[in-house]
């Protein structure tokens, strides 16, 4: 096979917090919104998912990044989604036998991370070109942003949905929760507020970035 | 030479045996860690499911402390269930001498999202359903979860009526959910306004559960009592 140009990355600290930051797979690259919109209703429903999601991409990531100089490009995608699928039908297994009830509240989203494309993303544009290292490390960071990302929305959607916090009541008892909130359209809005304070930080620091040093900031 | 026999030179055709040895080798390890993680998880997964019926048969049969699951044969009697049976099981319910308390049933019936399954508390002295819980719905966040928290509906199932018919094989009033606030009978159940359809199927659930469940209980009351 032709030799391709060294792309390979040197394990730094950025290798992880990529994930949580700078590329977070919801807040910034807008991926795998099935389950970011579906299973945030409740902050255990949201912390379950991530998790899961983090295994099979952790799981698979490494595994493609072993077999990456023995898998043909032909068969590339073919052998990825066979990879993704075993890890998927594992976890599917082991939430079952952690909680039944947690089971039932995931219902198919569960077996829909194989449809992931954080996973398959990560892969093909990560996995398949990097050492078994800086994959462990990028495919951490990746999915504890969006475990970060899916929490940040479980939380605010069961504060505001049904008054509790881990199913802990936080209000007094006369609080009417706002049910729209753990409805579809509650996950829009609650992933709209959180993308506009995420791009809200973003041109500040560009703007503050791009302003000479020395002179003084406009009373904006 | 043109570009397309320079790519042609550049990058060789991957062997067909190649491609088959990869894909065949990643699907034999799928299939090996998929077996085994399933044989690991079978029995955790089994007694989950023992337990969280467990749980449900002792909170619609308050005070009950052992169960005991029966099928309902094809010949209409009741015999004590095998490890692991399927179906809709028949659950006795009892205290710490062994007495029969009440008898757990299921049922289900189409909802607004999809089936909601429920299980009731039949006590056969009163003839009546006396509890409900829900097992699983998808009825939406707010609306449907009113099956099984709300205060009015659930004194419904305080005393449902559920007494048979004279040849003893079908119940002697349907079980049926009425608009909210136009209860008269014991055999009717009020509807929550809002939920008109969660709680309609609700009636539906009872009253199949009731229906096919009822007259093999009051037929084969011994089964139920019969001390192992």
């Amino acid at each position: 096979m032709a030799e391709l140009p060294d792309t390979r990355e040197r394990l730094t600290p950025d290798t992880f917090l990529r994930g949580l930051w700078e590329e977070n797979p919801v807040f910034v690259m807008l991926l795998g919104m099935c389950p970011v919109l579906a299973v945030t209703s409740t902050t255990v429903n949201a912390l379950a998912m991530g998790l899961a999601t983090t295994f099979v991409l952790v799981c698979s990531s490494l595994l493609v990044s072993l077999l990456r100089n023995w898998i043909p490009k032909q068969v590339r995608i073919a052998s990825y989604i066979v990879i993704i699928a075993t890890f998927v039908t594992i976890v599917d297994y082991a939430i079952q036998a952690i909680s039944l009830e947690l089971y039932a509240a995931l219902g198919a989203f569960i077996q829909l991370i194989v449809a992931n494309c954080v996973i398959l993303g990560r892969a093909e544009a990560y996995a398949s070109k990097q050492k078994l290292m800086t994959t462990l490390v990028n495919s951490l960071g990746m999915g504890a942003g969006f475990t970060l990302a899916l929490l940040s929305l479980g939380t605010v959607r069961e504060i505001l949905g049904n008054g509790t916090i881990l199913g802990i009541s936080i209000f007094p008892a006369d609080f009417q929760p706002w049910i729209v909130m753990i409805l579809p359209p509650g996950g829009f809005f609650v992933l709209g507020a959180w993308l506009l304070l995420f791009n809200w930080l973003r041109l500040r620091k560009e703007r503050k970035a791009a302003e000479p040093t020395g002179v003084i900031a406009d009373a904006r | 030479m043109n570009l397309e026999a320079q790519i042609q030179t550049q990058q060789p055709r991957t062997p067909a045996w190649a491609m088959l040895r990869t894909l065949g080798s990643i699907a034999m390890i799928s299939g090996l860690l998929v077996a085994l993680v399933y044989q690991f998880t079978l029995p955790i997964i089994a007694e989950n499911q023992r337990v969280l019926t467990e749980k449900a048969v002792f909170r619609v049969v308050p005070g009950a402390v052992a169960k005991r699951d029966f099928v309902i044969t094809a010949d209409g009697e009741l015999a004590p269930a095998e490890e692991g049976a399927e179906g809709a099981l028949v659950y006795g319910a009892y205290d710490a001498d062994g007495g029969l308390i009440g008898i757990a049933i299921t049922g289900s019936a189409l909802g607004y999202a999809g089936p909601v399954n429920v299980m009731f508390a039949y006590d056969p002295e009163c003839d009546c359903i006396t509890g409900s819980k829900v097992l699983n719905s998808n009825e939406t966040p707010g609306f449907g979860d009113k099956l099984d928290f709300d205060p009015d509906f659930l004194e419904n199932f305080q005393a449902l009526d559920a007494r048979l018919n004279a040849t003893g094989d079908a119940l002697a009033n349907a079980i049926v959910t009425v608009k909210h606030g136009t209860k008269t009978r014991p055999w009717e159940i009020d509807g929550i306004s809002g939920a008109t359809i969660s709680s309609k199927a609700m009636g539906h659930a009872a009253n199949n559960a009731a229906q096919r469940a009822v007259p093999v209980i009051e037929r084969d009351l011994a089964a139920l009592t019969r001390q192992n």
